[in-house]
């Protein structure tokens, strides 16, 4: 269960002065839900996952993490989600296992557990291969992987995904998708940001369109559809961030 | 819990650590090679210099004296130098390193001494040039001696007693422990080493486990997990600590280890005369392991130091991360 309570994050910036990344964002995420957060590039997506990740603290506002807040106990915050992003690298001199079975012990797993543990997803997500290779020597797809793997180590009840599948291919991307599917299936509660329309077609229960730092519209898919009268998301979308709409002539 | 944490944070460091090739170079192969090196480099040079220059007959002028044969026919004949005919521009030739030396012969000296009237003999040298000092230095021994020899020949012309002139001798004892000599030329050194190599030591890993993991990207992972930040920078400063106090230990032992080398070879001894200071120069189990423990607290500041400072290093980045527990 995730709950965003009027989260703001502002930043000073010496050349445009105040910025104001997210802007009294509040909205809730339920468990076996996926939620997707629709942005363009700098629409304050990423600064608000950062938040709930309690990597950044809010300026104002706050979150509930299972209900853990973010600001008051953020270490119980992040024993209870897995977050991965794009600025979440692997440590290059350890392997796929030895960088697992860190964060399985940081997240106080005993051995016997961390073993199994480490065995079923490493099964799972078919990464024996690379086991004991180093961080270093592996491919995009076996770092996502691994990345994926160090997330889900703790077996958390919140997964937090900013662009998961972001320069990824096809078939990788493929696999992330399915295993974030499965997240849902485990009655996991899962947010993640994109700005590919299709994967917020294939996977979300719940959108979210941001833009400038301000949630400007939420609900199912259906929802939107009906309150925009459009067929095609990427239009829905464009219509949401744009005030003076045109629509596009074909 | 607290323990854990502080432990898994540190045995994952040192695993990284041991796997990093700068990391290992710097911690112990330079400590180790350091000493050995620079003692075994000084003193072949040393040695080589100063017994080229011992070798080395030094060529030296005398000036004047056509009058006093005695005395420049000896010179000639003494060993340790080699006279030149004499030229006017001597001086010169002394700073050109032509000539390493003159000796000025006044007019008259030989009839002046039969006449028991006192003269100065004058050595010209380069002072400060290690091959013009030592060629004065032979000059005025052979002159003393030539002294000497007149003295002791107008004490038996005399009939007088040879130790009229020297009632008695003076002599300087050493009673210090050979320790004791050697702590206090090495004590000065050893702390500046030390100093140096804790410093040393502990930058590489202080850098690489701060400024090295957000350049790496990895900041943001270690700080999605459950370790708390006070952890985590204990984990991190424990490892810098180690570094640094392996690298301290290491050059201290490799120090004790040349010298015991050094003084079983001897080569040491043709630098001193008497060989007595050079082959004190060891360092016992006892003063390794007092250096030791006084480089404890240093490694203590100097790690936490650079941690510090590495921290700031490529701190301002898109967004600042938050430092909040």
């Amino acid at each position: 269960m995730i709950e965003a309570l009027n989260l703001s994050k502002r930043f000073q910036d010496k050349k445009r002065g105040e910025v104001r990344a997210v802007d009294d964002v509040s909205f809730t995420c339920r468990p076996g839900e996926i939620y997707g957060l629709l942005g363009a590039n700098g629409a304050g997506k990423t600064t608000t996952l950062r938040m709930l990740a309690t990597i950044l603290e809010p300026t104002e506002g706050t979150a509930r993490l299972c209900g853990h807040d973010i600001v008051e106990h953020p270490e119980r915050v992040r024993k209870n989600c897995g977050f991965l992003s794009t600025a979440t690298a692997l440590y290059p001199r350890l392997t796929a296992q030895e960088m697992v079975e860190y964060f399985g012990r940081l997240n106080g797993l005993d051995s016997a557990t961390l073993k199994k543990r480490i065995d079923e997803i490493f099964e799972r997500l078919d990464m024996n291969d690379f086991r004991d290779r180093r961080c270093d020597k592996l491919s995009t797809g076996m770092k996502q992987k691994t990345s994926i793997a160090r997330t889900l180590v703790h077996d958390p009840p919140v997964m937090i995904f900013d662009e998961p599948t972001l320069g990824l291919d096809i078939m990788t991307a493929r696999t992330i998708i399915e295993f974030i599917r499965e997240c849902r299936e485990r009655g996991k509660t899962v947010i993640f940001s994109t700005h590919v329309m299709r994967e917020v077609e294939k996977l979300c229960d719940i959108v979210g369109v941001i833009q400038g730092g301000k949630l400007l519209a939420e609900g199912t898919l259906e929802q939107l559809r009906q309150r925009h009268g459009e067929h095609d998301l990427e239009e829905e979308f464009v219509k949401i961030v744009t005030p003076h709409y045109v629509p596009e002539t074909v | 819990m607290a323990m854990r944490n502080i432990w898994i944070v540190y045995c994952k460091e040192l695993t990284e650590a041991l796997r990093d090739r700068r990391t290992l170079i710097t911690t112990f192969l330079v400590p180790l090679l350091m000493i050995p090196l620079l003692s075994a480099g000084f003193t072949a040079v040393m040695s080589a210099v100063i017994g080229k220059a011992k070798r080395e007959k030094p060529r030296v002028m005398i000036i004047g004296g056509t009058d006093s044969p005695a005395v420049g026919e000896g010179l000639k004949q003494y060993p340790k130098i080699k006279v030149v005919p004499a030229t006017d521009d001597w001086k010169s030739q002394i700073i050109e390193k032509e000539i390493r030396a003159a000796v000025e012969i006044p007019n008259g000296f030989q009839e002046n001494l039969g006449k028991g009237q006192a003269e100065i003999v004058k050595i010209y040298l380069y002072r400060g040039e290690l091959k013009s000092e030592l060629a004065a230095s032979n000059i005025e021994s052979y002159l003393k001696e030539y002294r000497d020899t007149i003295a002791t020949q107008r004490l038996e012309v005399n009939h007088l007693p040879a130790d009229l002139l020297k009632p008695f001798e003076v002599k300087q004892q050493n009673i210090a422990p050979p320790e004791k000599v050697a702590g206090a030329i090495l004590g000065g050194i050893i702390a500046y080493l030390v100093i140096f190599m804790c410093l040393n030591g502990g930058m590489h890993p202080a850098i690489d486990l701060t400024a090295g993991e957000k350049e790496r990207g990895t900041m943001e992972t270690i700080l999605s997990s459950p370790v708390s930040r006070t952890h985590l920078v204990l984990g991190k400063f424990l490892l810098v600590l180690t570094a640094s106090l392996i690298t301290a230990a290491l050059l201290v032992v490799s120090m004790g280890a040349s010298f015991t080398v050094l003084q079983k070879s001897h080569v040491m001894d043709a630098l001193t005369e008497e060989g007595e200071a050079a082959s004190q120069l060891t360092l016992g189990p006892a003063a390794v392991a007092s250096v030791f423990v006084m480089a404890i607290p240093l490694a203590i500041l100097f790690s936490a130091g650079l941690i510090t400072i590495s921290l700031f290093a490529k701190s301002y980045k898109k967004h600042r991360v938050t430092s909040h527990r």
